[in-house]
């Protein structure tokens, strides 16, 4: 906008910084996309396994040792909150980004959307549980 | 007339241009009565302490768009927001946030009247229609896709809730999208084509980053993150059929 100094008017810009501690709504976001990053670590400790694991008998063995040091269960139990934090924020944002989904003639409900990816991926994370276990033991 | 022995504590952001560096919160006792709005206590303020504070209004039933404020922080109309739910307490109104201020709640909204014009926000035909054709035929379902895109009243909350567009005061931003989403959604409209280049552009839907909270604060129920969200597979779409039509999309 181009304002002619002749005109007495002096349109006054607010700064934006610090935007994200203004509103709670804003912190919950922050927090959302800050979880985002155990879920890029967490990636990483799996595809540091898979290389591992190409490596040999004895380079898959040492892998799983460090993942039972103190440590790593410390770090499994922080990336646990945050990524089920994560997943749980997700479904509450998915019906925002979906196209309607017609059932039966009738719309989806957004908290039925929300509904049914949590489902999803409960029973997704207890099948591959089972699974998991089933191979350990 | 308002009961004079309940009163409240309105801070409101002053900012006269000709006096003040920048914007300064300016406190008022205000009496008040129940089914007073705060739009109601700024009146109040103008009438009989204050000639000078300056706010837009019209309607006064929420279906304007122009008393858009922050209200303790938050997008709302003053209209549609009582004076009660602060008490015991007070009540701090600003100009809508992340648009320039003219002059004490009154905001600069050339850009969002400049971004509504680009849209071409009405029904844009084929070829032109004469009156002996008839009118056009829609059925419900139609309608529906369309229908809650259509109960928007510019009034620039959901700009106020995004921060990506006060970060970046190009974006396309959360109401112009659903607009034009509306009318590419309206099976009389023939305009999408005209309207794909904003979507897809620099200054586009990729600018949002699923903040959500323009739909959260939207008077009407409209759900502009929707628009966005759901332009950004069309744009993805748009880029990707240029390859394989020969009209293509996505120029």
């Amino acid at each position: 906008m181009t304002v002619p100094v002749s005109s007495g008017r002096r349109p006054y810009t607010r700064s934006m910084q610090g935007w994200w501690r203004r509103n709670t709504f804003y912190i919950e976001y922050m927090i959302h996309e800050g979880t985002a990053v155990f879920v890029a670590a967490y990636a990483l400790v799996l595809l540091v396994g898979l290389v591992r694991l190409s490596q040999g008998q004895a380079a898959w063995d040492a892998w799983l040792q460090a993942l039972r040091s103190p440590l790593s269960i410390v770090f499994h139990v922080i990336t646990l909150v945050a990524i089920s934090y994560h997943t749980w924020t997700w479904f509450h944002i998915m019906p925002r980004t979906l196209p309607p989904i017609l059932i039966k003639g009738k719309r989806m409900s957004a908290a039925a959307i929300t509904r049914s990816g949590l489902a999803a991926s409960a029973i997704l994370s207890i099948i591959l549980f089972v699974l998991v276990w089933g191979l350990w033991t | 007339m308002p009961n004079t022995e309940n009163t409240i504590m309105m801070d409101v952001l002053r900012y006269r241009p000709e006096q003040d560096a920048k914007p300064v919160l300016q406190t008022y006792r205000v009496p008040f009565s129940e089914d007073m709005s705060v739009l109601q206590g700024l009146q109040y303020i103008k009438d009989f302490l204050d000639g000078t504070l300056s706010f837009r209004w019209s309607c006064r039933m929420a279906i304007c768009g122009s008393c858009g404020m922050m209200i303790d922080g938050k997008p709302a109309l003053a209209c549609k927001t009582f004076l009660r739910d602060f008490v015991p307490g007070r009540v701090r109104v600003e100009a809508l946030a992340h648009f320039p201020i003219e002059r004490d709640l009154v905001i600069v909204m050339d850009d969002f009247i400049g971004k509504l014009e680009s849209i071409k926000p009405y029904i844009i035909e084929k070829q032109p229609r004469p009156l002996t054709q008839g009118e056009y035929l829609q059925t419900p379902s139609e309608r529906d896709l369309y229908e809650q895109f259509s109960s928007c009243i510019n009034c620039m909350l959901c700009y106020a809730a995004c921060p990506q567009y006060g970060l970046n005061p190009k974006f396309l931003g959360p109401g112009i999208i659903a607009l034009l989403h509306r009318y590419n959604l309206d099976s009389r409209d023939c305009g999408e084509e005209q309207r794909m280049p904003l979507v897809n552009s620099e200054d586009g839907v990729f600018n949002c980053t699923a903040v959500g909270y323009c739909s959260e604060v939207c008077p009407k129920l409209v759900d502009p993150a929707n628009a966005v969200n759901v332009n950004k597979a069309n744009s993805a779409k748009d880029y990707f059929l240029r390859f394989v039509t020969p009209r293509g999309g996505g120029k």
